[in-house]
């Protein structure tokens, strides 16, 4: 059993990954060289000191608390809703001939389309900017989760059928493993979306999260602000994405390390 | 345990006719026909895999099963393996796995072990689940003549340590006959027995060769007339 990586080839990754980061500050700090006016793109060392201000006066966090509550209340919705619908279409064929129109419709349904709805109808609160969110990704965990069930070994189906394994210990111990690989991937991509739908739900109807800090920049013309505050949210998710998403994906699948 | 098939269906297509016998306490039976013949689905039925048939089986009890794939638990150990599928507890399955050789590899996976070896541990599986009524699914297809003959070995020194009925599926007829006392020919469309074999020599001085050629020619015969 070992590491799927070797530590030299880690090490030359990260240093790649350090060389394409300073690359795009070159590249940012070259156009706004060439632009030569801070209001339309400031240097990168001006967004930075921005992003410092913000941090020491505490106004970042307050916004970053605020949309980060409401990134995770969609987030646990649509993973519940969409992994539920999506292993129970993969499994039953029956539903899924009636819930497939259903599933092609609310993917092609622009997320604007859903989050003005939802205001209108459940009205300008949390409850309506967290559904909109979840409502935009739900469809899309859906489908990944139904390939995933779809994808089941049908012998261990079998296998945990005629040894008369309870109904609650073939899912933990036969099923779910065999989800992990698509629950990550739809986990993934379920976070890289559902926070950029949560700015725009914040940038039309909120009065605080770090969209609403955009919108008002933007007013302000404040180009400078709003790079700080978006790079505060990438920061965010980067750390959500290597401390908690990928350790959590590279425990699932570890037992493939084993494979001789 | 009774087994009275009266018919099996896919569809539109009768795959099994009917089908009527009994299997004794400690009784082995080898159930062998063509390919495609419908001995899968029969014994998916003495297992309770397959519901959907008319007739009924009665005193199968608890049934272990031995897989033609192995269907072990990628992402579990050996232990595991034994423990979370069957519900029996860490010493019932070390034995399991010692009855089958492999009881210093516990802690090993499934993906470490040759094709071979995966089918020991679906057997200590089988065994750890203290069957009534043991079931193997063709468990020594696809292996090199070695290891086949190694694993034939291993089942008959398991099969005489215990009571339970058991029932192999095979389409190899020296394998049938050095391992079982009695050996049912399945053929015909819908499949019905055609010839129900009992060897009378005890397994541990027949010559499974000899017995294999008396089978064949009753076969020959029984299909001539």
């Amino acid at each position: 059993m070992g590491s799927s990586t070797p530590p030299a080839a880690k090490s030359s990754r990260l240093i790649i990954s350090a060389a394409s980061v300073a690359l795009l500050g070159v590249i940012w700090a070259a156009a706004a060289w060439i632009t030569a006016d801070r209001t339309l793109l400031p240097y990168p060392a001006e967004v930075a000191s921005i992003f410092w201000a913000e941090l020491r006066s505490g106004e970042i966090w307050f916004h970053l608390s605020a949309t980060l509550l409401r990134v995770i209340g969609a987030f646990v919705l649509a993973m519940s809703i969409g992994c539920a619908l999506g292993i129970f279409a993969g499994r039953k064929p029956a539903f899924n001939a009636w819930a497939d129109p259903w599933i092609i419709i609310f993917l092609n349904l622009p997320a604007l389309v859903t989050i003005v709805l939802c205001y209108l109808w459940i009205g300008l609160n949390e409850v309506a900017a967290i559904v909109a969110v979840a409502a935009n990704k739900i469809p899309m965990i859906t489908v990944m989760m139904r390939e995933g069930a779809r994808a089941l070994n049908p012998a261990l189906d079998d296998m945990a059928q005629a040894f008369q394994m309870p109904r609650l210990k073939t899912w933990r111990h036969v099923i779910a493993p065999q989800l992990a690989p698509h629950f990550a991937a739809s986990a993934r991509s379920g976070l890289a979306l559902i926070w950029k739908i949560v700015l725009v739900v914040e940038f039309l109807g909120r009065s605080n999260g770090i969209g609403f800090q955009i919108h008002l920049f933007f007013q302000l013309f404040e180009v400078g602000h709003i790079l700080a505050y978006a790079f505060s949210f990438i920061l965010v998710m980067l750390l959500i994405e290597y401390l908690i998403v990928q350790p959590w994906e590279k425990s699932a699948s570890k037992w493939r390390l084993n494979e001789s | 345990m009774k087994v009275e098939i009266h018919s099996k269906f896919f569809g539109n297509n009768q795959v099994l006719g009917r089908i009527s016998l009994a299997i004794g306490k400690g009784e082995v039976i080898a159930l062998t026909g063509p390919s495609g013949i419908g001995k899968s689905t029969l014994v998916r039925i003495f297992s309770g895999l397959d519901t959907q048939y008319a007739g009924q089986i009665a005193g199968a009890g608890k049934v272990g099963f031995v897989f033609q794939e192995p269907t072990l638990l990628p992402w579990r150990n050996l232990m595991d393996n034994i423990m979370l599928v069957t519900g029996c507890d860490a010493q019932a399955a070390k034995t399991a796995l010692d009855q089958v050789e492999l009881g210093e590899r516990s802690a090993g996976y499934p993906n470490q072990m040759s094709l071979g070896q995966q089918r020991r541990v679906g057997l200590a599986r089988a065994l750890a689940a203290n069957p009534q009524t043991l079931v193997l699914d063709e468990a020594f297809a696809s292996l090199d003549e070695a290891t086949a003959a190694r694993m034939r070995e291993l089942t008959q020194r398991v099969l005489d340590a215990n009571a339970f009925s058991t029932i192999l599926v095979t389409h190899n007829l020296e394998e049938a006959c050095e391992l079982a006392d009695r050996v049912l020919v399945l053929d015909g469309a819908p499949a019905t027995i055609v010839l129900d074999h009992h060897i009378k020599v005890n397994r541990s001085v027949r010559n499974c060769q000899t017995e294999s050629e008396r089978l064949r020619s009753r076969l020959n015969n029984s299909t001539s007339a």
